[in-house]
């Protein structure tokens, strides 16, 4: 049942980006954009992370989670720390995937260069 | 020939191919749906392995980045991409290619101003207003604390 939640969440989430393609004229990057601002304001409304709970990966893969990470991150640090947390929070709590990100381009760019100019 | 506006707008829309909204959908759900059990399969064999719920899913995340990471770099990335369209935009993996992508196209203007600066060409942008918004809340939510309780 959780790969079936996942599937059909994820690829729901997905389908609304399709349509916001196909039926406006927003550009990939305001679309990203869009879903991870729209990420943090649902986890802020605290709808976001029972849907996580409810559907995992397929919540927590599309972009939207990452902007409930965000939003958690920064629920967190000033729970932790006060208002300093306002500013340490939520890129603390993304750094994982921004890090892992930047690695494996940063990795792709040293081996795969000569393949790109074909 | 002087046309207004609706005039225009009407002549662009019959000059327009039909865009085949449904079938780019189905292609968006079926692909999109596929990334997030993949992610799901991860998250569960981290789990079993005994990570924290929050941990777990980060390494997840991390799984699908690298998976599109070396999918990218074989060009494989950009194939399905052009099929599902938002199925392989909305999911992290869409994030890691528009990292990874520019990263390896711009490596002949070298490793700082090309793969270096390029890296963040769309990324940016969203760590910006995903930054900036996650701040506003975590203002928001230090404001409100007192008077709603450690309700998160």
């Amino acid at each position: 049942m959780n790969y079936l939640w996942a599937f059909v969440v994820g690829g729901g989430l997905c389908v609304i980006g399709q349509l916001l393609i196909d039926l406006t004229a927003l550009t990939p990057a305001r679309i990203l954009v869009g879903y991870v601002v729209a990420g943090v304001v649902l986890s802020a409304a605290g709808v976001y992370q029972p849907l996580v709970e409810f559907a995992g990966a397929g919540a927590s893969v599309p972009l939207l989670g990452f902007g409930h990470t965000l939003a958690q991150g920064a629920v967190r640090a000033v729970e932790l720390h006060g208002l300093i947390g306002v500013l340490t929070g939520p890129l603390a709590a993304a750094a994982g995937g921004i890090t892992a990100s930047l690695l494996a381009g940063f990795l792709m760019a040293l081996v795969a260069h000569s393949r790109d100019q074909n | 020939m002087q046309l207004n506006k609706a005039e225009y707008a009407a002549l662009v829309k019959k000059a327009s191919p039909r865009s085949a909204v449904g079938r780019n959908c189905v292609w968006a759900f079926a692909v999109g749906g596929c990334i997030c059990a993949v992610g799901e399969g991860l998250r569960q064999w981290f789990l079993a392995a005994g990570y924290t719920l929050s941990d777990a899913s980060l390494l997840a995340s991390v799984g699908l980045i690298f998976l599109s990471a070396v999918t990218t770099a074989l060009g494989w990335y950009q194939k399905l991409a052009s099929r599902a369209g938002a199925g392989t935009l909305v999911p992290i993996t869409g994030f890691a290619n528009a990292v990874v992508s520019p990263a390896i196209e711009f490596r002949c203007e070298g490793l700082v101003t090309g793969s270096g600066a390029k890296m963040f060409v769309i990324a940016g942008p969203v760590i910006v207003y995903g930054t900036l918004a996650g701040s506003a809340w975590g203002l928001v939510w230090y404001l409100i604390r007192p008077y709603v309780g450690g309700m998160v």
